[in-house]
């Protein structure tokens, strides 16, 4: 039941050009950062001369892509999730939902996933732009791996919290500048104690943990982590979804 | 022997502190076309939302072919089609995309989902526009969607909430013969304001005034509060009062103003004859002769006036 709802809201993702106008722009900056990649690579690499000073293609390209990543899902994400519940609410189709023999966890998880599998293609897209380079370099493919397994977990926490903000209105566009707000804290967070590794601070931003997916690393207590982040939100807005039915 | 299929026990509901429904209990049997009657605000929709389980009560519970809404709403939920007063279209999907949805939400077995999509179309009219938008359709076909989406499963209750509300006369006619076309095999049960359309398809009336029942019983008795024993008779040349209260039967006549008299009589005597008879005998210019119906309008005042 929980892929029917993924399903439908694929369906309605590509039904309105919204869907494939996102798709596209984002493809178009990860395409653009690759190309930007390699360029500045011949440059720098020709400059250093000594061989410590050289790096593999595959890190210097792939920090050039994923380390953009947290800022241009920060854009691209409320505007994705802003309309899974709110869009329903305003358009008073819940009940449509709520009376089918779908528990509320279900329909939650299941706009979830919709939203996840659906940025998912783009994961795909630019691990397979970056596997190209293997045709003219011998490329890291673990580092690759390891990269769009955090970018995953990225965005799976992103959409968390906009599924739940979107559950909170019944106004797409405060549900999206709400989400864009929090999620941007969540990203510059780390970057207020940047002198201070030790500070807790560091433990709870989003972006000092995504970085060591970006060094090709990964660690259990990250993917704990973002984990722990998804289940929250998650719970977060089947609670409130539940709260409507209790209510009115 | 009937079966009941869905039953409210002692429902309340209560926003904050107003009471929007209190002590509501009803049966529904298996095959009756139930309508739910009320002025605006009297608690139709809210009485709608707890029987599907899209809010639950401050007390009391529904029984959906045995299953209890709150401990297993996945199987009572099964059983119902609802389509509620705002209709909840995905506009951006088309006809076919829409109802196929439904019928996977809905549990129809994946083999069986394209034949219910072509049944509920049939059923509703709406095989030729399998292909277009819903937002593109007219008020009425939305409507018809809406309904379809409801009968896809072949649920054992449907539950219509105010279904002709905003459609033109034709349409209204169309949707009113679909729901008796549906109450033929599934329960249902249809709130509206609109009185005639109660008289037209529901079997049964329930009539709920500020969150109670105020009536409860067949069309039948219904009908038979408004007849009354009454004739409503017009002539040109007015006889006198006396004249009228002689005719065997007659109890009373009231002198309308405009040239009208009502005349009461007595159970069992049929007075109409002796009036047509006298009047051409003298000659009254008798224009009109017709029994005279309380509106139903008027027994709708008098029920939901009588607990002020």
């Amino acid at each position: 039941m929980i892929i029917n709802i993924a399903r439908k809201e694929l369906k309605s993702l590509f039904a309105s050009p919204m869907g494939w106008i996102i798709l596209a722009l984002l493809m178009f900056g990860f395409g653009f950062l690759y190309l930007d990649g390699v360029n500045k690579y011949f440059e720098v690499m020709s400059g250093s001369i000594r061989p410590a000073e050289r790096q593999g293609i595959t890190i210097f390209v792939g920090q050039n892509v994923y380390g953009a990543a947290n800022f241009l899902m920060t854009v691209a994400i409320p505007i994705l999730t802003m309309r899974l519940i709110s869009e329903e609410r305003r358009s008073q189709t819940l009940p449509f939902l709520f009376s089918a023999p779908i528990s509320l966890t279900e329909i939650v998880v299941g706009k979830f996933l919709g939203m996840v599998i659906f940025l998912g293609i783009l994961v795909l897209y630019i691990f397979i732009m970056l596997s190209s380079m293997n045709i003219w370099a011998d490329i890291d493919f673990g580092y690759l791996i390891g990269n769009s397994f955090g970018l995953m977990l990225l965005i799976g926490s992103f959409c968390a919290l906009g599924i739940y903000f979107s559950s909170l209105t019944s106004q797409p566009i405060i549900a999206a500048i709400s989400t864009f707000i929090a999620l941007f804290a969540m990203v510059i967070f780390g970057n207020f104690t940047a002198s201070d590794p030790t500070h807790w601070f560091n433990h709870i931003s989003m972006s000092k943990h995504f970085q060591s997916f970006t060094r090709g690393v990964i660690d259990t207590s990250d993917v704990v982590y973002f984990m722990l982040f998804i289940v929250t939100f998650i719970t977060l807005t089947i609670r409130r979804l539940d709260s409507d039915r209790l209510t009115g | 022997m009937a079966v009941s299929t869905l039953q409210a026990i002692n429902l309340s509901r209560n926003f904050g502190g107003n009471h929007a429904v209190s002590d509501v209990s009803f049966n529904l049997e298996k095959g009756e076309v139930l309508g739910f009657l009320g002025p605006n605000g009297a608690g139709k929709s809210t009485t709608m939302r707890m029987l599907t389980g899209n809010l639950a009560p401050s007390d009391g519970s529904v029984q959906i072919c045995g299953f209890d809404m709150v401990n297993e709403p996945k199987k009572a939920k099964e059983m119902i089609g609802y389509l509620p007063e705002m209709r909840p279209l995905y506009k951006e999907l088309t006809v076919d995309e829409f109802l196929t949805i439904a019928a996977r939400f809905h549990k129809v077995e994946s083999s069986k989902i394209s034949k219910a999509v072509e049944v509920a179309k049939d059923k509703c009219g709406l095989g030729h526009m399998s292909k277009r938008l819903i937002e593109n359709l007219s008020n009425g076909y939305q409507q018809r969607v809406g309904i379809a989406q409801a009968i896809i499963h072949e649920p054992e209750i449907v539950i219509l909430d105010e279904p002709t509300v905003g459609l033109d006369p034709i349409q209204i006619r169309e949707i009113r013969n679909l729901i008796k076309e549906i109450g033929k095999k599934h329960s249902v049960i249809l709130s509206t304001h609109i009185l005639p359309e109660v008289e037209m398809v529901c079997d049964r009336v329930q009539i709920i005034d500020k969150g109670s029942l105020v009536f409860n019983g067949s069309i039948d008795d219904l009908k038979q509060q408004r007849r009354g024993n009454k004739l409503l008779v017009g002539f040109t040349k007015t006889p006198t009062k006396k004249v009228l209260t002689e005719i065997s039967g007659v109890t009373q006549v009231d002198i309308l103003d405009n040239a009208m008299c009502r005349i009461h009589f007595k159970e069992k005597y049929l007075p109409a004859e002796e009036i047509v008879a006298l009047a051409v005998k003298n000659k009254w210019g008798l224009f009109h002769i017709a029994p005279d119906i309380t509106s139903l309008e008027d027994i709708f005042v008098q029920l939901t006036q009588i607990k002020k």
